[in-house]
């Protein structure tokens, strides 16, 4: 009897040292949800969504305290995304926030108005605008995120946001349209009875 | 370096392996087989694209206005993997400008715009180095790079860059690629048959460079022309073994013709080096013969310009950034009811959306066609999954599967089953009973994934950039606050010190009383910096603008912006001035 409750209370005891190790060994930094949250958004930096950030957004969704539709940047293809991570429907996009881009935009300042006020280096949220006080700013092209704040502390209002031209390198081919062609060929009649038979 | 072998046999051997798939499509190579290369009279206007190779665009070091000589370096490489580009003939640089290029989309790039004086006079060429085995693999290496050298069967691939990843002694043979396998190309059959010294001699030159003794030249086994004379040529040298390889598509891709000839597969993510075997094509050999031993750089290429839809098709020697139109009308143009031009074969080639673009080091056929010479395509119907295609891959690949997750967009399970194994030969497509258009779906794919890296790639860039600038104002705030304390103490030892001295009490032992108050701080005055003198307000490391001197800029910008306003406004009604005085 004595043999067993001292068997039973060492393993007990030998089994809570190894958890208590392994949880000091195996501790992890930070919320691994709001890691993986974060990764999904796309990085703009915008704070549409109500947050400073991407990441405090991610951090705001992972705690459950904002929903997963509230980024325009990252549109349908994010929320669609966010509820495949955290298994809840996915939504639209809450229209408060601003629409979805058709587009991705960057930033040009027009260099003859810019007077050097420095206020929109102040509010890139990323660092792509160089410059200094009293010198001519301009928008390094490759990491402007295309979030749009920079615009609005403008005094002179000289910044513009155009469609990123990724020339050559951004060819993408379309997506083949052949059953486009087939509506076009075949009666109507017969399509509406069609199964879906394409769905893989 | 020739070894006289007595015994050596006249017949060409014949493969003895296969690739996995494949199909004969009709060949079509009669229109041009016996057409001998000519050259091109010197046309008034040559466009030359700063990107015709695989890898980092090549840098202009030449400026308008500026007259060039034939062969003489327009843009130098900017990269490992890339190519320099020299002036096909003498004349003058007019532009350096966006121009169309031979491109799927129909897009633009940059290109120098060279117009020709006419008189074709070169300049001081690259020394020439007859005796190449003085020479070490790095130097030659080096020529290749100057000369503009990229594999000319179709990747276009920087060839120094290519014979660099072999290392020093890891190849013991080469591979010559003359297979020519798509229907309609004759370029490399008329070169093999018209000039196999060059090709020989192309290859003794990488065979030196490689320290590799052992060369099998493949070639397909509907040119028995090209194989009778290069095993002629190469009688006297035993290093050199020529191969008849079964006429099968795609026997010219350099994995299935490296299983052919050697029955070695190489695995994904390899490459051939690994192995020991080196492939290059016929025309980059000969290239090689000429950068090497004559000193001339990559300037020119044959180009097949074939079709029932061109007059009269040839095999032409075209100086590269010759425009298409050009190349056509010298093969008496187009013929009535010609509507698709095609560069490349009618397998892998892509249609032109116009024919002002210049041919490139990329272009070895140009192929017009009448609607009555393509075979017809039906409607596409549903996958049947019949796996024909899985059968006929020769990248031994499931194109139905990638086909269905392609159209689904699930990418990431393209990629899975060997997207990027693909190499686009259009097999899959030509047996698919439900004639889908199966290798549009593997391209559109291919960018969609390239796009999605890129924007994955950015989005971690701007994710750092958020961070790190995060991370400052957090350390500035720190820092302000710590100088700030550090002042308040100062403060504190300053008040308490002057009624110490008052009293003749011993500063050395005197201990710092209580943080200053608000009242004592705010008569602080700051002692100037060593250098330079400080502002008001410019306390931390952000700049800091007096508000007087913004609202001033403001004033002034908006002073502008009105008159810039103005000033477009004027050009406007200018423009328009009846609909404007039509206005009440």
């Amino acid at each position: 009897m004595l043999t067993a409750i001292l068997v039973a209370a060492g393993l007990a005891l030998a089994f809570g040292l190894l958890l208590g190790i392994a949880a000091q060994w195996f501790h992890v930094e930070g919320n691994p949800l709001a890691e993986k949250i974060d990764a999904i958004l796309p990085q703009t930096q915008c704070g549409q969504c109500g947050f400073p950030g991407c990441k405090p957004y991610a951090q705001a969704i992972a705690t459950g305290q904002a929903d997963i539709n509230q980024c325009p940047p990252g549109g349908e293809t994010t929320i669609k995304n966010l509820a495949d991570l955290l298994g809840v429907e996915a939504k639209p996009l809450n229209a408060d926030n601003g629409k979805i881009k058709a587009v991705p935009l960057v930033a040009v300042i027009d260099e003859a108005v810019c007077i050097g006020c420095t206020k929109c280096i102040q509010a890139c949220p990323v660092d792509a605008i160089l410059g200094a006080a009293k010198q001519m700013h301009t928008v390094i092209a490759a990491e402007c995120t295309g979030c749009e704040l920079c615009v609005a502390p403008c005094p002179v209002d000289c910044i513009d946001m155009v469609p990123v031209d990724l020339g050559i390198e951004g060819f993408r081919f379309p997506e083949p349209q052949w059953l486009a062609a087939r509506l076009a060929d075949q009666p109507a009649e017969n399509l509406a009875s069609e199964p879906e038979a394409t769905h893989g | 370096m020739a070894k006289m072998s007595p015994s050596h046999a006249r017949s060409p051997q014949i493969a003895r392996f296969a690739f996995h798939g494949g199909i004969h499509p009709p060949e079509h190579k009669d229109l041009t087989r016996d057409r001998p290369i000519k050259s091109l009279p010197i046309m008034p206007h040559y466009v030359l694209p700063l990107h015709m190779h695989i890898g980092a665009p090549a840098r202009a070091i030449v400026q308008v206005g500026q007259w060039v000589a034939k062969g003489q370096v327009l843009a130098q490489a900017t990269d490992f993997i890339s190519a320099s580009i020299h002036a096909p003939t003498s004349g003058v640089i007019i532009a350096i400008t966006e121009h169309p290029i031979p491109h799927p989309g129909g897009l633009a790039a940059a290109a120098l715009i060279l117009e020709a004086d006419g008189e074709d006079r070169a300049g001081e060429p690259l020394p020439p180095w007859p005796d190449f085995t003085t020479k070490s693999a790095t130097e030659l290496r080096g020529r290749l790079r100057e000369a503009g050298i990229v594999g000319l069967g179709g990747a276009v691939f920087p060839t120094a860059a290519k014979l660099a990843t072999g290392g020093t002694s890891s190849v013991h043979t080469l591979v010559l690629n003359g297979a020519e396998c798509e229907p309609y190309i004759t370029c490399d059959d008329r070169l093999m048959r018209e000039r196999p010294e060059d090709i020989l001699h192309g290859a003794a030159i990488v065979l030196h460079m490689m320290g590799a003794n052992r060369c099998l030249i493949g070639i397909e086994d509907n040119k028995p022309e090209a194989i009778a004379t290069l095993l002629t040529a190469s009688a006297q040298d035993t290093r050199f073994e020529t191969i008849a390889v079964p006429t099968r598509y795609p026997a010219g891709g350099e994995k299935q013709l490296l299983k052919v000839l050697t029955n070695v597969e190489v695995p994904r993510g390899r490459r051939a080096t690994e192995y020991g075997l080196l492939c290059l094509n016929v025309a980059t050999v000969a290239a090689i013969y000429r950068a090497v031993v004559l000193g001339e750089p990559m300037t020119e290429r044959i180009v097949t310009v074939t079709g029932e839809g061109i007059v009269q098709p040839e095999n032409f020697r075209v100086p590269l950034g010759t425009k298409i139109s050009d190349v056509i009308a010298a093969a008496g143009g187009y013929t009535a009811g010609a509507d698709r031009l095609i560069m490349g074969g009618p397998m892998m080639g892509f249609a032109l959306h116009d024919d002002e673009v210049p041919v490139v080091k990329a272009t070895n056929c140009l192929l017009a066609l009448r609607p009555q010479d393509r075979p017809t395509t039906p409607a596409p119907q549903p996958c049947i999954r019949c796996s024909l295609c899985a059968e006929a891959c020769p990248a031994d690949l499931l194109p139905q599967q990638l086909y269905w997750y392609a159209r689904a967009k699930q990418f990431d399970r393209a990629v899975e089953y060997h997207l990027f194994d693909c190499i686009e030969c259009g097999v899959c497509s030509a047996v698919c009973p439900s004639h889908l258009p199966l290798v549009d779906f593997y391209r559109f794919a291919k960018t969609e994934v390239w796009a999605q890296e890129r924007d994955h790639s950015k989005a971690s860039l701007a994710r750092e950039r958020f961070e790190f600038r995060n991370e400052r104002l957090e350390r500035i705030k720190a820092e302000r606050e710590a100088a700030l304390n550090k002042k308040r103490q100062n403060l504190a030892v300053n008040t308490a010190v002057a009624p110490s001295v008052a009293t003749g009490m011993d500063t050395a032992t005197m201990v710092p009383s209580a943080p200053a108050s608000d009242e004592a701080f705010g008569e602080y005055r700051p002692e100037p910096k060593a250098l330079g003198t400080q502002r008001p307000g410019d306390v931390g490391t952000e700049p800091v603008i007096l508000d007087s001197a913004v609202e001033a800029a403001c004033v002034r910008a908006k002073a502008r912006r009105a008159a810039l306003d103005a000033e477009r406004a004027q050009q406007e009604s200018k423009l328009a001035p009846e609909s404007k005085s039509d206005l009440p």
